[in-house]
């Protein structure tokens, strides 16, 4: 079977590429230019996309004794992810994306060019199970875990993917890249945004929708309490920066409630108004399988590394609902809702899909 | 493995290795004093007497260098520099849309870094470059020109200049000419003297020599500023310990390019022609890029409608198949060819543009085996490209 690796320049898709050899794959390696300007992205110590990533991921190639090339991604991933980042955003929604680089990128426009090209699926270093049973379930390493980001992919898509990383602790990883020889065995784990250089999500943004001054205004008393100078500068529950005129009449903490971008305003109100224990949600995937036909006993996981909540799903339309067993705070529209069956073997992805409200 | 790809470099000819391996043994420092440095000396100054004699230079013409890109900077840069310090208003160069970047990106760093002004020169659909424009360019700006550099034959499509009707024009208005003749020397008559260029480039590696050594073969009327400053070698042009070794086995690698030149030429352009045909035979739509006539032996230049160059190269690599795209930046992300879009060719054309290009060891099997996988690759090329249509 031949294979194409994406290797960002980091140790798991390294090893990953490294294990995929060794299970008797025909691998050869790819490393995605994501940036316009490699220049202007996060150093090799911090992301990817760089320059030095880019050498890193080559290095690691010839390590391991395959073939590398690079392959220009960066206007699709401007056009899928970038400027979707940023409209969602402007929407007043908190995107992710991490995810949408995965629906669109990683396990699109890559896996479709792989597959014309002659390639039967793509390996990369994500930290998740997908095992002869077809399912995606969670790492064995809870706190590495990305199935959440991973649980947008179609049956189709999982059809054609390889995570052989799912089996392994992150500390387990870096210790066979050591034995392995690969340089990047001590590299930095890659946080933040990518394509955001400094980490100043704020500025990013600001840069791109320039200012929009308006109003912060309080749930309970509909008083201005504040004013801001963009509402896609906050996110729900968000809690620090909100720089309010007038503290709260019972001098409890006030955090985000709400973005209204027709009337660019932040709304603000006490932790226990965060509280929601039914989420709706749009554009449903259903990776684990078929559209169920009722409501689901299951758990769902409401953003990155969130906490998980045993819910009931229905079918809701095109989208779907979910009744939660307990009130979550701090649910943001944009993130995705994945809902988990939960497994000795690993908790199983049943589905994902967008969160509306 | 079939290399197709002797245009990026070739092997290295054994009695140029033997020549490398055996003076690499001894010790000596041309520079120096005494009698191992004596014998240093004697080796280089022969191997400047064999270079100059086979190219039609006199060997004190000759400047060895660390390979063409220096020799490119060292004439761009160190002729502007000279002839602005002799006259404040030369601040033009003239260079065509289709150098080598070891030409181009000199001479940009020119204007961005010095307020040199540039004047490119066009070429036509074949990437040749008129005479007649050069001569307008000099009627307009002459007193004003620092140099023209214009390349003897292009490293991508093949194409071979009118080098010595475009040095007359220089001559005609007393401008230095310089050429990249990187491509050049070993595949067709190279004469330095007789071509009357003022400045020409060679390098080791593109004709059967060790990679980094070269040399720029520098009229003696021509001052050039020196890039690199210290022991003052070379004229004291180019300082910098000389590379005794690497030196010998250029030269003995020159010697055996331009006195086999005309029997290689022959053999290699039949080969190339079949290759020609038979590529033509196996994709149609094939278009096939450069002078037809007035080409390198060895080049053969494609590009493949609906496909990607790079997505081609990676397929016929997994095929064992050597070649080449344009030039990729520093990620290494293919780039459309500059040479390319100067011919007049869009984008699309640009990007699914692949070069093959044989050399002294190539045989009728490298050939069979690129035609072996090139239909499939084209095919599976264009599917993936298919999915770039807008959605």
């Amino acid at each position: 079977m031949r294979v194409l690796a994406a290797m960002s320049g980091g140790v798991d898709s390294a090893v990953a590429a490294a294990r995929a050899v060794a299970a008797g794959y025909d691998v050869t390696g790819v490393h995605l230019a994501l940036a316009r300007n490699p220049q202007t992205y996060r150093t090799g110590a911090r992301g990817c996309c760089t320059l030095e990533d880019s050498r890193d991921a080559r290095r690691a190639a010839d390590v391991i004794g395959i073939p590398f090339y690079v392959w220009d991604m960066a206007d699709r991933f401007h056009e899928d992810v970038v400027d979707d980042f940023v409209a969602e955003y402007a929407a007043g929604r908190t995107p992710n994306p991490c995810l949408r680089c995965n629906e669109k990128i990683k396990f699109a426009a890559v896996l479709d060019r792989a597959v014309a090209l002659g390639f039967d699926a793509v390996v990369t270093g994500h930290h998740a199970r997908l095992g002869a049973d077809g399912l995606l379930r969670r790492s064995v390493d809870l706190a590495k875990d990305q199935s959440y980001v991973l649980a947008v992919l179609t049956r189709e898509q999982l059809d054609r993917s390889i995570f052989p990383l799912g089996d392994s602790t992150k500390a387990e990883v870096r210790a066979e890249a050591a034995r392995r020889g690969l340089a990047v065995a001590e590299k930095p784990d890659s946080h933040d945004i990518c394509f955001i250089a400094d980490g100043d999500t704020r500025g990013f943004l600001a840069q791109r929708l320039g200012e929009a001054p308006g109003d912060v205004v309080d749930a309970l008393t509909g008083a201005v309490v504040g004013s801001h100078s963009g509402a896609y500068q906050y996110t729900v529950g968000q809690r620090r920066g909100l720089h309010l005129d007038r503290p709260a009449p019972d001098g409890r903490p006030r955090y985000v409630l709400s973005i209204t971008p027709k009337t660019n305003t932040v709304t603000v109100g006490p932790a226990e108004a965060l509280e929601v224990d039914r989420v709706r949600a749009t554009r449903p995937v259903w990776t684990g399988g078929a559209r169920p036909a009722g409501p689901v006993e299951c758990e769902v996981q409401l953003r990155a590394h969130g906490d998980v909540v045993p819910a009931t799903v229905s079918l809701d339309g095109d989208g779907l609902r979910a009744s939660l067993r307990r009130p979550v705070r701090g649910v943001a529209a944009g993130q995705a809702i994945v809902a988990y069956r939960p497994d000795p073997a690993g908790d199983v992805v049943l589905g994902s899909a967008t969160i509306t409200d | 493995m079939a290399y197709l790809d002797h245009a990026a470099t070739t092997p290295m000819l054994d009695e140029a290795l033997e020549a490398y391996v055996a003076t690499a043994r001894e010790v000596g420092n041309a520079s120096s004093l005494h009698a191992a440095g004596r014998r240093a000396r004697r080796r280089v100054e022969e191997s400047r007497e064999r270079v100059a004699a086979v190219l039609g230079a006199r060997p004190s013409e000759v400047i060895f260098t660390g390979g063409g890109t220096e020799s490119d900077n060292l004439a761009v840069k160190g002729v502007f520099w000279a002839r602005r310090a002799a006259r404040a208003e030369r601040t033009r160069v003239v260079s065509s849309a289709v150098e080598h970047h070891a030409v181009l990106d000199a001479v940009d760093w020119l204007a961005t870094h010095e307020g040199a002004e540039v004047g490119w020169l066009p070429v036509d659909a074949a990437g040749r470059l008129d005479p007649e424009r050069l001569r307008a360019e000099l009627a307009a700006h002459g007193d004003r020109v620092a140099l023209v550099t214009a390349m003897w034959a292009n490293n991508e499509v093949g194409t071979v200049q009118p080098v010595a009707e475009l040095a007359a024009v220089a001559a005609e208005h007393g401008v230095p000419f310089h050429t990249d003749a990187i491509q050049a020397v070993g595949q067709v008559p190279v004469d330095f003297a007789a071509s009357g260029v003022s400045a020409l480039t060679v390098t080791g590696h593109k004709l059967g020599g060790p990679t980094g050594v070269g040399a720029l073969l520098l009229a003696r009327d021509v001052a050039a500023t020196p890039l690199l400053h210290g022991g003052g070698q070379e004229r004291d042009v180019r300082s910098g310990t000389l590379d005794t070794a690497g030196i010998v086995a250029f030269a003995v690698a020159v010697e055996a390019a331009v006195k086999g030149q005309q029997e290689y030429a022959a053999r290699v352009a039949a080969l190339r022609d079949e290759l020609v045909e038979r590529v033509r035979q196996a994709v149609p739509e094939v278009v096939f890029n450069g002078d037809p006539d007035d080409r390198l032996p060895g080049n053969a230049h494609f590009s493949f409608p609906g496909c990607e160059g790079d997505a081609l190269l990676l397929l016929l690599d997994a095929q064992g198949i050597a070649c080449s795209t344009g030039s990729a930046c520093s990620a290494g992300v293919a780039q459309p060819s500059h040479v390319l879009l100067a011919m007049g060719a869009d984008d699309d054309r640009a990007r699914s543009s692949l070069r093959f290009t044989l050399g002294h060891t190539s045989t009728r099997a490298d050939v069979d085996a690129l035609i072996a996988a090139l239909p499939a690759a084209v095919e599976r090329a264009r599917r993936a490209a298919a999915l770039r249509t807008p959605r």
